[in-house]
């Protein structure tokens, strides 16, 4: 992934995650093995996906949302997106993923 | 008005850095067909979902091959993506929304429903043991004069 260093911020239990430009099955799995150890290894209660930066994304990132809002739930946390562009929109919408989700 | 005709036929290992490669492939195919901002992204969508189904449950080798081809006809473009990997036993059942065999890898079993909601028209031919083709048409820039 681009930018190891600063793809990602922490701040009292709220992880914000950078997401790829692009979030594909290419990136996918790395990317949620290290937001899970991430929001292990920090005790992460609330987890904010940014979009800001991502121009493409196909259902592979609808497995990353819905696997990680599990794992928030599993948490008693919560899981939002922001910066979504209207791409990302219309994904996180076709697959009905709203209903998840929190926006900020 | 003559139709304007063009193809290409590509063939790439089944490894997933390729999944990149492909959809923007087809996007630098469909340039010349004045296609909006939104039909681009929606036929880049639909090659990614076409093409990663391929590498992950085509085969569980890396080193086989996807083949790609792209046929314009004047505003309409096909799109075929095509393994010889092991092939889907129930394909009605595989193109459910949420149906996933690979649940594991977080897999969230839109892929098809994604084709289907973003090209005009889709056709899933498989056979277990052999393989799947995936044909994907859409119409582009129907409002143009060109």
């Amino acid at each position: 992934m681009d930018n190891m260093a600063k793809h990602y911020t922490l701040e009292s239990g709220t992880l914000t995650y950078q997401m790829p430009k692009e979030v594909d099955h290419h990136v996918a799995k790395e990317m949620c093995q290290e937001l899970d150890r991430l929001i292990e290894a920090y005790g992460i209660v609330e987890l904010v996906l940014d979009f800001s930066k991502t121009e493409f994304m196909d259902s592979s990132g609808i497995g990353v949302v819905i696997g990680r809002s599990k794992t928030m739930r599993f948490r008693s946390g919560t899981i939002m997106v922001t910066g979504v562009g209207k791409r990302v929109d219309t994904i996180l919408r076709s697959a009905g993923l709203y209903q998840l989700l929190q926006t900020k | 008005m003559e139709n304007k005709t063009n193809k290409m036929h590509l063939t790439f290992d089944a490894k997933s850095v390729n999944e990149a490669f492909a959809r923007m492939t087809v996007m630098a195919f469909m340039t010349d067909m004045n296609p909006t901002l939104d039909e681009l992204e929606d036929v880049k969508t639909a090659v990614s979902e076409a093409v990663t189904n391929a590498i992950i449950h085509g085969y569980e080798d890396e080193n086989e091959q996807v083949e790609l081809s792209c046929r314009r006809e004047g505003e309409k473009l096909i799109v075929i993506v095509e393994d010889k990997g092991v092939g889907i036993p129930d394909v009605e059942e595989a193109r459910q929304p949420f149906y996933t065999t690979k649940p594991e890898q977080e897999r969230s079993g839109m892929g098809f429903a994604f084709m289907e909601a973003f090209m005009d028209e889709i056709q899933v031919v498989s056979k277990v043991g052999e393989g799947t083709r995936v044909t994907m048409t859409k119409y582009i820039a129907r409002d143009c004069d060109q």
